[in-house]
């Protein structure tokens, strides 16, 4: 029977029926339930990393000693990971490795729209694009034959459509290929220069093989009805020209993108009458296929940005507009994205907020990069992971060297704990070095909260379940050479030692940390701890001055008829901001 | 059945239109149609918006759907359905919980809640059923069990009573909460 997986739980059976047996990821969405995923299979051994140049090569480590293995994540990460992907490609593999990338068309939770397919053809590897779950599985045991037949690194490549869309799979037994024997061999796995030049002209070899392999793979498949209209595409874009065209149209559904299958495109572009080449973000296929002197249309036609959709190939392929019945007058209030009721971060962002107009908040990414958002308005930069703490140094250099004191900022640094031993560390290295003075805030909630709760090593819990050793911030903070009277670590939950901790750091003119740490309020443990702790208004007191507002908790509602704050109980869990910063104590804790 | 089926489930992160939807595909697969279903979850499960696109039919491709296409709609807070009304079709149905959830940026003045929301609805959709699933989930004992109001409440609206929702629930919802869900999808169905 055939049952409903996303694409990223089918990629994890895909792994753990081609034998995978181990795997290392960051989370990161939306590639983030791929681990998740696979470390509950059987036989398997799986690894939350620190980030995703750590879990690359864990994963390669694996694949050297001739197991199958595979490391996960999101497109960006892969800039992480950049080093040992770009050197590896020279190593090839031993036992079969891939690299799942999952690319953000349109963004929905990330920083930029970069097409991972240009890094596959960069570092000269082979890139895999399933369309749907169903894909996701086969391609992947593919790719593991792939790796191991060609002596080469898999891309495989999803973006969020495919990783988040549930469709039908069929599942099979798992099948664990014997392990390959290490032998020990320098010039393949010891990447001198005498040794590289050595291997990049039998690379350059083996991709004309492996455009030969995709002449007659499968992975690429051709299917022939009307030839007046002839479409080559790839991913989700297959799923939504056939929805859109259905048999009047032939079809060449590019499922191994590098290298391209020149001979196979070239002989479907000659049964063709037009042309076209649908592919969402960058003229990846296009750029090449045009570049062999075959006329198509792309993207003179398709969008470069934002993600593709059967209604946008419908108006672009036959010029037909949806038929909207009903157009909205009123419009939906806004609703984005909030720091979660009972959120540890609201306590700081309340106080970092009052420095608005004298702090540059160099922020990281994680839920608290919600803090530029109004009421806090607490963030002024976010640019990748880790960058806070090293970007604030920048900016504090740049105020001792520019020539106008306008923007003498003191530079404030955010970042989260798993953020922190993601790529923040360092940057915690270059401050003590070069004794820059800012002041880092770790905003530790004990957990990647973002992506929905994975353990990191603060909390000493494996994505197996196995116990480690919790790593202590504050411990690390020493080691890295902050003085400990430039420490300081407080509950956010105090909103008064908050405060205190800010001014401290505000002044502050040696590098300075606060280390603020409670738990996020949606753990689990928390949760049930807490589920008797509420916020109540006496509505005697409450003068509806909306101050308590101003903290954008959204247990907060207004009452408008008797024009009062009341608190929405099943979101509150008594944190108690709101008490504390209510001028007239019209809010009391209730329950314990 | 030849043409393929278009539901749309809109909401606030928090309400459980991932877990409704669930229910929904699965009952579908053991009906053997083919299911795609699209959502997208991220940073929206922070109070945004949230949204579960769910096709059903012989052969179905893209699993996300086109404007002016849904047969249904089920907005399970009542201001939430203005943002995907353009998909709704001429004769599509549209459920509507009628309950609020008052975004932050209301209470700090930087948007608006459109208060006649309901009226619009009456005014323009002909297949239109409005009820409030939060006091019917309450009569119940657990105003939590909305979801599954609206569940009850969508599989009238679309006549598709020969599958085993009782037992569709009962194999998505945990144990102890079975009973109070199977009869929340009745109160839906019934009201």
């Amino acid at each position: 029977m055939k049952v409903l997986m996303t694409g990223n739980e089918a990629v994890a059976r895909g792994a753990y029926e081609a034998g995978v047996t181990l795997a290392s990821a960051y989370p990161s969405t939306p590639s983030t339930e791929i681990m998740e995923n696979f470390s509950k299979y059987e036989g398997v051994y799986a690894e939350w990393a620190p980030n995703e140049k750590v879990a690359a090569e864990v994963a390669m480590g694996a694949a050297v000693r001739g197991v199958r293995s595979f490391a996960s994540m999101k497109h960006v990460g892969l800039n992480v990971a950049a080093d040992p992907f770009m050197s590896f490609a020279y190593h090839g593999s031993n036992g079969g490795f891939v690299i799942i990338t999952a690319d953000e068309p349109n963004m929905f939770s990330s920083q930029n729209e970069q097409d991972n397919r240009l890094y596959s053809i960069h570092a000269k590897v082979v890139c895999l694009e399933p369309s749907d779950s169903q894909e996701c599985i086969d391609f992947m045991k593919i790719a593991f034959e792939i790796s191991e037949q060609f002596n080469t690194t898999v891309l495989f490549r999803l973006t969020t459509r495919v990783c988040h869309s549930k469709t039908p799979v069929e599942l099979k037994e798992r099948i664990v290929p014997k392990t390959e024997t290490f032998v020990k061999n320098s010039k393949k796995y010891v990447m001198v220069p005498a040794h590289s030049r050595t291997r990049h002209p039998e690379i350059e070899e083996n991709l004309l093989k492996l455009s030969e392999y995709g002449n007659t793979s499968p992975l690429n498949s051709e299917e022939i009805h009307d030839t007046k209209i002839g479409i080559i595409c790839n991913g989700v874009s297959y799923l939504y020209a056939k929805e859109v065209m259905g048999d009047n149209a032939s079809y060449l559904k590019i499922g191994m993108s590098n290298p391209l299958p020149v001979k196979k495109i070239t002989e479907f572009a000659g049964k063709v009458d037009k042309l076209y080449i649908i592919e969402e973000n960058e003229p990846f296929m296009e750029t090449q296929i045009r570049s062999w002197g075959i006329k198509c249309t792309g993207k003179d036609l398709f969008p470069i940005c934002g993600e593709f959709s059967p209604e946008l190939l419908r108006e672009k392929l036959l010029d037909v507009k949806p038929t909207i019945a009903f157009t909205p007058e009123n419009e939906p209030p806004m609703r984005p994205p909030v720091l979660c009721a009972g959120c540890p971060h609201r306590g700081l962002y309340f106080e970092l907020g009052k420095y608005k107009n004298k702090a540059f908040f160099s922020g990281d990414i994680g839920c608290y990069t919600l803090g530029y958002l109004p009421p806090f308005e607490a963030m002024d930069l976010s640019i990748d992971m880790g960058a806070s703490i090293t970007a604030a140094q920048g900016y504090q250099r740049g105020n001792e060297m520019s020539d106008d004191d306008n923007a003498n900022l003191k530079p404030f640094a955010l970042i989260g704990d798993s953020t922190f031993f993601h790529s923040g560390v360092t940057g915690l290295l270059n401050m003590i070095y070069n004794n820059t003075p800012i002041t880092v805030i770790i905003m530790d909630n004990s957990i990647t909260a973002m992506t929905g709760h994975q353990d990191n090593p603060g909390t000493g819990v494996s994505v197996m379940g196995s116990m480690s050793q919790k790593v202590d911030i504050e411990t690390m903070c020493l080691a890295c050479g902050v003085n400990k009277n430039n420490i300081l670590v407080v509950d956010p939950y105090d909103l008064n030692a908050t405060k205190d901790a800010v001014k401290k750091g505000y002044e502050a003119t040696e590098p300075f940390v606060i280390i603020t740490r409670r738990e996020c309020a949606l753990l689990k443990p928390i949760q049930k701890e807490r589920a008797d702790m509420k916020c109540k208004v006496d509505y005697d007191k409450c003068r509806f001055c909306k101050i308590c507002i101003k903290t954008g908790c959204p247990a907060l509602q207004i009452d408008h008829e008797n024009e009062k704050i009341y608190i929405d109980t099943v979101q509150c869990n008594g944190c108690t901001i709101c008490l504390q910063v209510c001028p007239f104590d019209a809010i009391e804790k209730v329950g314990e | 059945m030849s043409e393929t089926k278009n539901i749309l489930l809109v909401g606030v992160g928090g309400q459980g239109t991932i877990l409704t939807s669930k229910i929904i595909s699965n009952g579908f697969i053991n009906a053997g149609y083919e299911v795609k279903m699209a959502e997208i979850h991220g940073m929206s499960q922070r109070g945004g918006s949230v949204t579960t696109q769910i096709r059903y039919g012989e052969k179905v491709y893209s699993p996300v759907i086109e404007k002016g296409t849904a047969d249904l709609i089920v907005a399970f807070e009542k201001s939430e359905a203005l943002r995907w009304l353009e998909y709704l079709r001429e004769d599509g149905i549209l459920i509507v919980n009628d309950y609020t959830i008052e975004p932050f940026t209301v209470s700090l003045g930087i948007s608006e809640y459109p208060e006649d929301v309901i009226d619009e609805y009456k005014k323009k959709i002909k297949n239109l059923h409005i009820f409030n699933a939060f006091d019917v989930a309450e009569k119940i004992g657990n105003s939590k069990a909305m979801n599954i109001v609206l569940l009850g409440s969508l599989v009238k609206a679309l006549s598709i009573d020969d599958i085993d929702w009782k037992e569709m629930i009962a194999q998505t919802v945990p144990k102890k909460f079975v009973e109070l869900n199977q009869e929340a999808f009745k109160a839906g169905y019934n009201d």
